[in-house]
């Protein structure tokens, strides 16, 4: 069957909508896509029918609460072909994964130790790393780009080393779209038996991740990004690593007993998950899950994939046009600056055309120091965006830099 | 010499004649152009507006019992913006722009119209503005 992207569109209100008197083009996917009826129908059913505390009520809402967010637990583990569901915590979102991560390990990392990144990760995977080794005393490496965006394996052997603890980097990157070489890094860190966190921030909604082929140790997706609710993130662990890692956070639901002077803490994953989880988000997520699944994301990957090709091409019909990042792998994210313009003023003009796109340095200072640029404006692209969209957000720029020459 | 209530008057008129925002952003980027720009040298971070999203430079100095301001931004709306202010402070009583009351961005509709953070780009501009006219006033 082909790709029907009109009927897609259908199932996402929001877009049918003008902004400033045009239709709405919406190409800020990659901060966060917009969600489909049946994510919104799931939340408003959970709130109509079975609106309940999880895990601890005897009564029959609790239970099908409890019953609805474990499903969706299951689900994501076969999403991601998990062993078993313990290994999935919920969490507030990748920032929260990572920091649960990067707290547990300071009992594990000590002076002498490393810890190594790559120069495209988004802010939420360096800052965690950089307090742990502030903390432990240990060392933050990274693995180089080169100027297409691209991380280079050149000398991999002697920055992953058998003193690393733990190796942690995105799949795609969200400022430049680069799709990392995930297995060649694995495969050095796995070799030196360091640990090994992949950021799936961006690759969530474009590609199908298998953590037992990867055979990584930590994986993070976002739920917003996916198409679900915003605030909810997805922690996968290996058992043993889980096990071996103290809990974040303290509260309820993480417990087995609790007296006044010391407690036990509950096996996984509600180790994990302190305090009431986000149910609404969790149920929301399934229904996301479900519809990415029913689309197919082989098949939203190839729709994607063709319109950064198309938006690439048109784009660079626009005298001064630069794409910032030009990896030979790439995903849905067209990260650029046109001379002579500052982002900020194509991304307001483009606004005023009803054309949303993301300016600035995305929350990857680093990445944008490399390229000597102080931002980029960034398209970036989703299951229900067009050819046709492309076409008019092609025609708002040219307008945008004739007004801002 | 026409006062800050004039200047605010001729541009409430200038924009008057657009109803398109675009129309208007045009307007904005052409004051933008206009503006001289702020030597290099003097484009240091101790002059950097705090608060907006672009960088924007202010240079003010006393002339009299006058302000003189100049002033320079990486991206041209916000160029615009503060040309805009500079139409109306530059070279007025350093006590009258302390005290001004700056109607004509409401008329204009700029206020309105700027998203949360640009709104406070703007007013960041206009406080950093009064900011030296009240030294230079008293």
């Amino acid at each position: 069957m082909s790709y029907d992207v009109q009927s897609i569109r259908q199932q996402f209100p929001i877009l049918n909508q003008q902004i400033h008197g045009r239709p709405l083009v919406y190409l800020d996917n990659a901060a966060t896509a917009q969600k489909p009826m049946a994510v919104i129908d799931a939340i408003s059913d959970y709130y109509l029918n079975y609106n309940a505390n999880v895990h601890r009520g005897v009564h029959t809402l609790s239970q099908r609460a409890t019953d609805a967010m474990e499903a969706v637990r299951e689900d994501v583990r076969a999403h991601i072909n998990a062993a078993e569901t313990a290994e999935i915590i919920f969490t507030r979102g990748i920032t929260d994964s990572i920091n649960t991560i990067a707290f547990g390990m300071g009992a594990l990392v000590s002076k002498g130790q490393n810890i190594v990144i790559t120069a495209v990760e988004h802010h939420s995977n360096i800052v965690p790393w950089q307090m742990l080794c502030q903390r432990t005393g240990a060392e933050l490496r990274h693995l180089p780009m080169n100027e297409h965006g691209e991380v280079v394996l050149d000398g991999i052997e002697d920055i992953i080393d058998e003193h690393t603890a733990m190796v942690a980097f995105n799949h795609i990157s969200n400022a430049l779209g680069t799709i990392n070489p995930v297995e060649a890094i694995l495969e050095r860190a796995q070799k030196v038996g360091a640990w090994t966190l992949v950021d799936g921030a961006q690759s969530g909604p474009h590609a199908k991740v298998d953590v037992r082929a990867w055979d990584v140790d930590f994986f993070t997706l976002s739920s917003h990004k996916m198409y679900g609710p915003t605030g909810l993130g997805v922690l996968y662990g290996k058992r043993e690593r889980l096990e071996a890692l103290p809990p974040y956070q303290g509260g309820g639901e993480m417990i087995a007993t609790v007296t006044l002077e010391e407690s036990t803490y509950a096996g996984l994953p509600h180790k994990f998950e302190a305090g009431t989880p986000h149910i609404e988000g969790i149920i929301g997520f399934g229904a996301a899950l479900k519809y990415i699944n029913e689309v197919g994301i082989e098949a939203i990957a190839a729709h994607e994939k063709e319109l950064l090709e198309y938006a690439t091409k048109e784009c660079s019909q626009i005298e001064g046009f630069r794409v910032i990042g030009d990896a030979k792998n790439k995903a849905s994210v067209l990260s650029f600056v046109v001379d002579g313009t500052h982002p900020y003023d194509l991304g307001v003009l483009l606004d005023q055309q009803g054309v949303a796109v993301r300016t600035g340095q995305h929350c990857t200072q680093p990445i944008m120091d490399a390229f000597c640029i102080d931002g980029t404006a960034r398209a970036s692209f989703a299951m229900y965006n067009t050819k046709e969209e492309i076409d008019l957000f092609k025609a708002a720029l040219e307008k945008a830099v004739t007004m801002l020459r | 010499m026409a006062t800050i209530k004039e200047r605010q008057d001729v541009l409430v008129e200038e924009f008057e004649f657009f109803d398109e925002w675009m129309d208007k952003y045009n307007h904005i980027i052409e004051m933008g152009k206009s503006l001289n720009a702020l030597p290099e040298e003097k484009k240091n971070d101790d002059l950097l507006v705090q608060g907006c999203q672009s960088k924007v430079w202010l240079h003010a100095e006393k002339s009299g019992e006058n302000v003189r301001f100049q002033a320079d931004a990486d991206a041209i709306i916000a160029k615009g913006i503060v040309a805009m202010l500079i139409d109306v402070f530059d070279n007025q009583p350093a006590k009258e722009v302390a005290a001004a009351d700056l109607g004509f961005l409401e008329e204009i509709g700029l206020k309105d119209h700027l998203s949360p953070t640009r709104a406070n780009g703007l007013m960041s501009m206009i406080k950093q503005m009064k900011f030296y006219a009240l030294a230079f006033a008293g």
